[in-house]
């Protein structure tokens, strides 16, 4: 019987266990040097914070992987040997396959900071960080974060909760500059800092200083001022962990080079998540390092090695993210400046953190992508909106209908279509009547599957 | 730390806590102050039976009238002079050999037989000398005088007498002997009639210094939460806190809530000073006073309203936990706690009127049914209501909303857990396991309740006694020991610090189980997964309260129908992304092709800075 191994327990490698188990009875090993158990790496912000521990955080019971005869075992590929088809383990271990899945994840980025390696300093990605984190915020009492993006956001709400001060530093002129416009950034920054972080915007790290005790106890930045801090996170983005491929013929550019079958350069060895980089044949490489692309890309190929040759289609692009207490969706695209011949439709409560703004082509009104801030949407509602090039007119009409927030919630479509309205004197637009009636008593119900 | 100008906030909520913790201190130790007297006419009110009390009033003649300050010795005494009394009836109505000796020294001395010799030798032992001396009257009543009969003749006479006496002895002892049900009322009545102390001398000075120094110490515990920060889910340190982890706090939360609960049920008369602290608002509410379940009634109820507030301020930002949590209180307060007791003093038949069978399992009873189906109107409402309820109401309302109509907007069970439990949601058992056994459990309970009921109400109609060789009564009897107070009092509740707040509702309610098919089977509730945006974090498992693995389904991108899920909506509101809804119905995303490409005529885009011109 053929083997599949794959490097890597993250939900990727375990998205492919998984999709390869329901159609295959092929040999499954999953290796990981992280942990013993597959767990959600999103979740590891609340396992510091004391919201849940660490088995929580583990999507299946332990019973599972034997339940599914999906073999784990923990280690650290030192070597591959593609030729023979043969993986050495740190512990000198030869593991065979017939199948190869590689799906080591993300490093956190370092610019060659003097003092990015003293202690005290570190990013945060593994489990093995977070222990790490938790040992480093024994004493601390300041922070300072490099990097103003999600797993930024994420260290300040886990230091915050430990009553440790933190200070951005980001880049660019406002918060995550590089996808979000402005004002969205601006909610997002006041919101933080009435939760008590400061921050200095177009500032960088320069360097970092370390204290009598080796450790770092303060960062300089480039406008050349000196901030005192006993922990420094490093939140500046992530890159593809490819080590465990530079010494073998395994193709690589930032990350490993796939297609869009997810395959490399060489027969039967495959990459998968954040460690993937897919060629784009004209046009930037993507390297998509989400959960959700994680998870697309692993039952794509979990079904491609179970036989069923699946491209990866990325499809209607989705996101979300949770800036301390508001919550973030995006749909379609949505650029972080204006764009030729889009336009942008943007709604914002006047007092409480609520933001939407609608994109759409100038010249057919037909909506490109969203930003919703506050507001829970319907994945499924924009979803057919965008797939079948709704206008601007249609998709604010029927706002309603997108509306995922829990019952009894403020609604705010009429204040959106109020506003637009106050904007557009010659096109007034109203909300299309809740059919709630009909809608309770004709449609059919769906039970889980 | 963050917000300076919020330096209050830290010593308000550590007073609060301190005088909380007096306020219990006070609670507690209150039970430790009454002196015990017992007095001829304490007793007199207390047994109201009459043969009752003339047959254990010699038994207590060692107590009457001394002063005991030890509450554990004062009611044991009393529980073993009850039970003594019922141990000893046999042996004390027959005549015993120690008795014959007796009766022929009294013979020898004489040199024949009287009756009078049976008042002097059983003069000393109250009823049963009374009884004895009168049955060997009737007995041998001829041979008394002087017959000439040898000694040894009248011996053997008396003896054989004696045995044919003693023989039928149970046919005496039976009506004499006072069963359990009544010896514990007895013992709870003569308890409360006996004890005098500082509480019930100065109820409003106790009442101030425990309930109402413990709420308001808890409030100011509760309320500054408010101004720590922007409203959202806060969760911090709810595992690191050995009071919500389960830990020792927890414990000793477990020990004291489970101690309480076996005294309500099995030992009230220990907590007699808690009686009288709540007995004169209990006279103003329903005319007659308080009784051993009142304080328990009106600290629950205290409990929602505090733990209410509390919910109020942590789900601020989340108008269906402020909805469900006001329509708990108000539930809870008005149907649960003071309407029963108006209907009291109005003379009516009490019940609370949003309970339904098989919760409350006692409906169907023989004296439940006779109450109401002979105490007019408002008595055949309760009934027909109470039929209703469950036997349409359920389906109904279960069908559109799914069971968190009741189990948590509406039930008195719910109510506690939803609020004084909430701190604890987090440490219910999520295991395939846990839930294998909750299924066998919970249906197990709700099929015990159906063949209970059957049975009993087999009786009420045919007068038969017994069903299919089980003993009707027994069943009942059984059923209210093991689940309605082992299992939902001692263990449902008690068991919060430990194994969640929805323990009852979760393994034992039947009713929970009940409405659970209804909602699994036929039901328009369910939770949606939006799309496939979960990122299996486990906060919507880790939180709730029913055990359900929740993430399991949302991960999958499917849609949550679970007959446990009571939907409290926590799972929806910890989601840090938002996968998740509570819905009464599916929506379709159909799109209107023909209305789709529409424009209008836009003339220019406002920035956001014009639009907030606009808008103030």
């Amino acid at each position: 019987m053929s083997k599949l191994v794959i490097i890597g327990n993250g939900v990727a490698g375990v998205t492919v266990a998984r999709h390869v188990r329901k159609r295959s009875d092929m040999e499954i090993l999953i290796i990981s040097s992280e942990t013993e158990h597959h767990f959600s790496r999103t979740a590891l912000m609340y396992i510091f914070m004391g919201h849940m521990k660490f088995e929580h955080t583990k999507p299946y019971e332990d019973y599972f992987w034997k339940k599914n005869r999906i073999d784990l075992k923990q280690g650290f590929v030192s070597n591959i040997d593609t030729d023979a088809k043969r993986l050495t383990l740190s512990s000198s271990e030869q593991i065979e396959y017939a199948d190869l899945v590689l799906a080591t994840g993300s490093k956190s980025n370092k610019f060659g900071w003097p003092g990015q390696d003293l202690p005290g300093v570190q990013g945060l990605f593994s489990y093995q960080d977070l222990e790490l984190m938790e040992d480093n915020c024994q004493h601390a009492k300041h922070a300072v974060l490099v990097g103003g993006g999600l797993i930024g956001v994420e260290m300040a709400e886990m230091l915050l909760s430990r009553g440790i001060e933190v200070t951005f530093l980001v880049r660019e002129d406002r918060f995550w500059g590089n996808i979000l416009p402005a004002e969205e950034a601006t909610l997002v920054q006041m919101h933080a800092e009435s939760h008590g972080v400061k921050f200095r915007l177009e500032t960088e790290l320069s360097e970092i200083i370390a204290g009598e005790d080796g450790r770092a106890k303060s960062v300089i930045t480039t406008s050349g001022d000196e901030i005192a801090c006993d922990f420094v996170g490093l939140s500046a983005g992530v890159h593809p962990n490819i080590d465990v491929v530079s010494q073998s013929k395994v193709a690589v550019g930032r990350g490993i080079l796939v297609n869009d079958y997810l395959e490399t350069n060489i027969p039967n060895v495959y990459a998968v998540g954040d460690c993937a980089e897919i060629q784009v044949p004209e046009g930037r490489n993507r390297i998509e390092p989400l959960w959700y692309t994680g998870k697309m890309q692993g039952e794509a190929l979990g079904k491609t090695i179970a036989g069923d040759k699946t491209e990866y289609i990325r499809g209607i692009w989705f996101n979300s993210a949770k800036f301390f207490d508001i919550e973030y969706q995006t749909y379609g695209f949505v650029a972080n400046a204006p764009l030729d011949n889009i336009s942008s439709f943007y709604w914002q409560h006047p007092e409480q953190a609520l933001c939407i703004r609608i994109n759409y082509q100038t010249d057919t009104q037909v909506v490109t992508g969203i930003n919703t801030f506050g507001i829970r949407m319907r994945h499924e509602v924009w979803e057919k909106w965008l797939a079948n090039n709704c206008t601007l007119k249609y998709v604010l009409q029927h706002l309603r209908d997108a509306n995922f927030d829990p019952e009894f919630y403020r609604r705010y479509e009429q204040d959106v279509i109020n506003t637009f309205n106050a904007q557009h004197a010659d096109s007034q637009l109203s909300l299309s009547p809740l059919h709630w009636l009909t809608k309770r008593f004709t449609r059919e119900q769906a039970h889980a599957k | 730390m963050q917000n300076n100008h919020l330096t209050w906030i830290a010593p308000v909520k550590k007073s609060g806590l301190s005088l909380f913790l007096v306020g219990f201190v006070v609670f507690v130790g209150m039970l430790f102050t009454n002196n015990f007297t017992l007095t001829e006419s304490a007793l007199s009110n207390a047994v109201g039976n009459d043969s009752h009390r003339q047959l254990i009033q010699p038994h207590l003649s060692d107590l009457i009238d001394t002063t005991v300050s030890n509450k554990v010795t004062f009611i044991e005494t009393l529980r073993s002079t009850f039970s003594e009394y019922n141990n000893t009836l046999n042996d004390r109505y027959t005549i015993s050999a120690t008795d014959i000796e007796a009766i022929m020294s009294e013979v020898e001395s004489l040199g024949h037989y009287e009756l009078a010799i049976l008042d002097t030798v059983f003069s000393g032992q109250n009823d049963a000398g009374i009884y004895k001396a009168k049955k060997l009257s009737d007995y041998t009543g001829w041979l008394a005088g002087p017959q000439g009969k040898p000694l040894s003749e009248i011996e053997q006479i008396v003896n054989e007498k004696s045995a044919e006496i003693n023989v039928n002895v149970s046919d005496v002892t039976n009506g004499k002997r006072i069963y359990d049900y009544d010896a514990g009322q007895y013992l709870y009545a003569i308890t409360k009639n006996a004890s005098s102390g500082v509480v019930a001398q100065n109820v409003g000075l106790f009442f101030v210094l425990s309930v109402l120094l413990g709420t308001l110490g808890a409030l100011m515990y509760i309320i500054p939460e408010k101004y720590t920060g922007p409203a959202g889910i806060k969760n911090n340190n709810v595992f690191t806190n050995s009071a919500t982890n389960g830990g020792l706090i927890g414990i000793l939360v477990t020990v004291f809530l489970v101690v309480v609960y076996i005294a309500l049920y099995f030992f009230p008369e220990y907590i007699i000073e808690w009686v009288s602290l709540v007995d004169p608002m209990f006279k103003v509410l329903n005319g007659s006073g308080a009784g051993s379940w009142s304080i328990y009634g009106f600290i629950y109820t205290l409990a929602i309203v505090v733990m209410g507030v509390r919910m109020f301020i942590k789900y601020r930002h989340s108008n269906y936990h402020i909805a469900r949590t006001a329509s708990l209180i108000f539930f809870q307060s008005s149907f649960a706690f003071l309407i029963p007791e108006i209907l009291i003093k109005l003379n009516q038949p009490s019940t609370d009127l949003k309970n339904m069978w098989p919760l409350d399992y006692d409906f169907f009873d023989a004296w439940n049914l006779d109450s109401l189906s002979s105490s007019g109107g408002i008595g055949m409402f309760i009934l027909v209501w109470g039929i209703t309820l469950f036997a349409v109401g359920v389906p109904l309302f279960t069908y559109f909303f799914g069971k968190r109509w009741y189990c948590s907007w509406v039930c008195g069970c719910g109510g506690l857990a939803e609020t004084a439990g909430d701190p604890y949601r987090q440490l219910s058992d999520k295991s395939m396991k846990a839930w294998r056994i909750e299924r066998v459990v919970v249906h197990g309970v709700l099929v015990f309740a159906v063949v209970m009921t059957g049975a009993i109400l087999y009786t009420y109609f045919t007068g038969v006694k017994t069903l299919a060789g089980i003993d009707t009564y027994t069943l009942r009897s059984a059923y209210g020991f093991y689940i309605g107070a082992l299992f939902s009092g001692v263990v449902g509740t008690g068991f919060y610090p430990k194994m969640g707040n929805r323990v009852w509702c979760r393994f034992g309610c039947p009713l929970a189980a009940y409405i659970g098919f209804i909602q699994r089977f036929k039901s328009r509730f369910r939770i949606t997964t939006n799309g496939s945006q979960c990122i299996s974090c486990g906060n919507c498992s880790t939180y709730c309260e029913m055990g359900i693995d929740v993430r399991a389904y949302a991960q999958r991108g499917e849609d949550i129908v679970r007959s446990s899920c009571v939907g409290c909506g926590v799972c929806s509101s910890v989601c840090p992304r938002g996968v998740l809804k509570l819905e009464n119905g599916t929506v379709d995303a159909v799109i209107d092709q023909s209305k789709k490409d529409e424009t209008v005529n836009i003339v220019q885009v406002m920035t956001a800075e014009e639009q907030k011109a606009l808008v103030s």
